[in-house]
């Protein structure tokens, strides 16, 4: 694999000039730090308001929130595309806060691929190199190299808009690649593929990191897809970080309401006067005994294949979920505007804080 | 009522169509004719006279004027290429509010708020030998005696093109600049290109269909133009347009017309080149 090679040669003429960036310390933790951030675009609004995080070296971390919660702010500052309010921000032990993109070791892969319409796959890849004056031989063997790693060689000679999007975006992670960064942002990089080609995509990304052994930074909007990749998952809404830990922790122990519910397959209620949240497919249908209840009327129900998600309007006033095996769900065959009942173990309750 | 398609584009080219025919191609046609007619002080008579056609082309008079006229036009297109990318750079990547840039590029358009023949004479106060230029410079000790080449020579008319045309090529610049995604730029940036570099490797590139645009523009106006050239010269300088202005005013028809075929062929030659360089077609797409 061309790649091991690639990540592995420390010396590389490729690596890029940083003369204000110490060389970091083999023992640092965190690949990126964020400390007290804020972003403020005027007295009244606030993108970002001082958020802290630490990134551990090596992980794929996904920040997922709704539109406008902050997150790509986040990102952009962190890329140096947009400039700090208050706080500072470390790349591996480096304060890197108010230095220009290329010093910071930072790439970043844009939601639109931007890459260079004039300028040939090879050509775009083989940029960074050709602003550093690096020969045309040279420059151009190194980014076949780096296309190779995307599979892109064979179209090396393509303009982008004779690429397809999937295409487009393999040349634009090889030329962010190219800079050898230690992080690599990634701003929604999934979002304008088709379905099949975003699984795809999704799980290359996810072998490129792992292979490279860099961090990289995901930006999206997608619950199901920051499940599927991340180390580490943020949970953004209104300008802050909701949780920031692994996705299995924030799925089992969702810190508040806004995140049970914006990460899906939780029932929020209020249970014994305390609000918790409840995992859909710990509830079923039908009340139990010994098992806690909430009684409603079943307004959707959605055939999954191996599952059947079954949505109640509580009469408590809320959304009530129940996923049932597709087994179970036939044999009871529950029906829209029926009366209904979900039930649950006291133990699968989880509070949360308000 | 339902026409078929066909019927339909026909139908909606008919009024340009016959409008460009009958204003555009049969006068040429006979222009073309009479380029190759004799005629005297008074009149164009229906004999074959290869005259005109010869002085056209080979006459040493013929040479210098597309001489002058090439060299008023390289000039205004280096400067106004130079004055109108840094200005669409200020107004596209340094301008914030998208209301400033509006205003500034239609305040670039004043100089077409006064009808040309007062543009002109304005001119005068300001550069003739009495003019505020004239006033400063030996006000400051830097001449002795006023320059007389400020008004009525080959600088007044360069420097009347470029303030008049600039915003041909400004215009079209901008709007190709405008058009350039800000992640292009970002991500240029993130690859450790400097300003200038993102100017020269990125912008510059992508601009070239702006450029091109202009440049169309300008070489039209300048080859056809043959009042800014007669006021500003003070009737000192002639290009091909003005002997053809010329000729008119003395009833030498077949000479004007054998004269103007040859700028026409030049002109399209010109454009055809330049028109290499930019996709109409894609610039009315977006």
């Amino acid at each position: 694999m061309h790649l091991k090679k690639i990540a592995e040669t420390p010396d590389a003429p490729t690596i890029p000039a940083q003369p204000t960036v110490r060389q970091a310390t083999k023992g640092h933790r965190f690949d990126v730090e964020l400390v007290a951030v804020t972003k403020r675009y005027s007295a009244t609004t606030t993108a970002v308001d001082d958020i802290s995080l630490r990134i551990p070296r090596g992980s794929y971390c996904c920040l997922l929130g709704p539109s406008g919660c902050g997150k790509s702010t986040t990102l952009r500052m962190l890329a140096g595309h947009e400039s700090v309010s208050e706080g500072a921000i470390l790349v591996q032990d480096v304060e890197i806060t108010t230095l220009p993109p290329i010093q910071r070791g930072t790439s970043m892969m844009f939601q639109d691929y931007a890459l260079f319409p004039h300028l040939t796959a090879l050509e775009n890849v083989a940029f960074s190199l050709k602003v550093r004056k690096v020969p045309k031989e040279e420059r151009l063997k190194r980014a076949r190299e780096y296309l190779e790693l995307v599979q892109m060689d064979n179209l090396a000679n393509r303009l982008p808009n004779q690429l397809s999007g999937g295409q487009q975006q393999r040349v634009a992670l090889a030329r962010s690649l190219i800079t050898r960064p230690k992080v690599l942002l990634l701003d929604e990089p999934l979002s304008a593929l088709d379905p099949f080609l975003r699984t795809r995509m999704r799980a290359e990304l996810k072998r490129i990191q792992k292979e490279l052994g860099i961090t990289f930074v995901h930006v999206t909007h997608s619950q199901e897809e920051a499940m599927a990749l991340s180390d580490m998952m943020v949970v953004m809404n209104d300008a802050k970080i909701m949780q920031a830990a692994p996705a299995r922790e924030i799925f089992e122990t969702p810190e508040n309401a806004f995140v049970a519910k914006f990460i899906g397959g939780h029932n929020v209620l209020v249970s014994e006067g305390r609000a918790v949240s409840v995992r859909a497919d710990r509830c079923r249908i039908g009340a139990q005994p010994g098992m806690r209840t909430a009684k409603g009327e079943i307004t959707m129900i959605e055939y999954h294949g191996p599952f059947v998600q079954i949505s109640l309007a509580g009469d408590s006033g809320d959304d009530l979920t129940a996923v049932m095996s597709d087994a179970e769900y036939f044999a009871q065959e529950p029906r829209i505007g029926d009366r209904a009942a979900i039930s649950w173990e006291a133990s699968s309750e989880h509070e949360l804080v308000a | 009522m339902t026409v078929s398609p066909k019927v339909a584009s026909w139908l909606q080219v008919a009024p340009m169509a016959f409008v460009f025919t009958a204003m555009v191609l049969i006068p040429l046609g006979i222009i073309f004719v009479v380029s190759f007619l004799d005629y005297n002080f008074a009149q164009v008579f229906p004999e074959i006279y290869m005259g005109s056609w010869q002085d056209a082309l080979y006459s040493r008079l013929t040479v210098d004027l597309y001489l002058t006229v090439f060299k008023f036009l390289l000039i205004t297109l280096t400067i106004t290429f130079a004055i109108g990318f840094s200005l669409a750079y200020f107004l596209v990547f340094h301008v914030r509010s998208n209301g400033m840039r509006l205003a500034l590029l239609a305040a670039a358009a004043i100089p077409f708020w006064t009808p040309g023949p007062i543009r002109m004479v304005s001119w005068v106060p300001l550069l003739g030998k009495e003019g505020l230029v004239n006033q400063a410079l030996l006000g400051l000790g830097l001449i002795d005696a006023p320059l007389d080449w400020l008004l009525y020579s080959q600088f007044a008319v360069v420097l009347a093109y470029i303030n008049l045309l600039t915003l041909a090529m400004l215009g079209p610049i901008t709007h190709s600049m405008a058009k350039i995604p800000r992640s292009l730029i970002q991500a240029a940036q993130d690859q450790g290109a400097s300003e200038w570099q993102i100017i020269r490797e990125v912008i510059l590139p992508l601009c070239k269909p702006g450029i091109a645009i202009g440049t169309i523009f300008i070489c039209t106006a300048v080859l056809g133009d043959f009042f800014i050239v007669k006021i500003m010269s003070g009737g000192q300088t002639n290009t091909p347009a003005n002997a053809i202005a010329t000729e008119l005013a003395a009833f030498q028809y077949p000479p004007a017309a054998a004269k103007s075929v040859m700028l026409l062929v030049v002109v399209v030659i010109l454009v055809s080149v330049l028109l290499r360089f930019v996709d109409i077609r894609k610039e009315l797409q977006r």
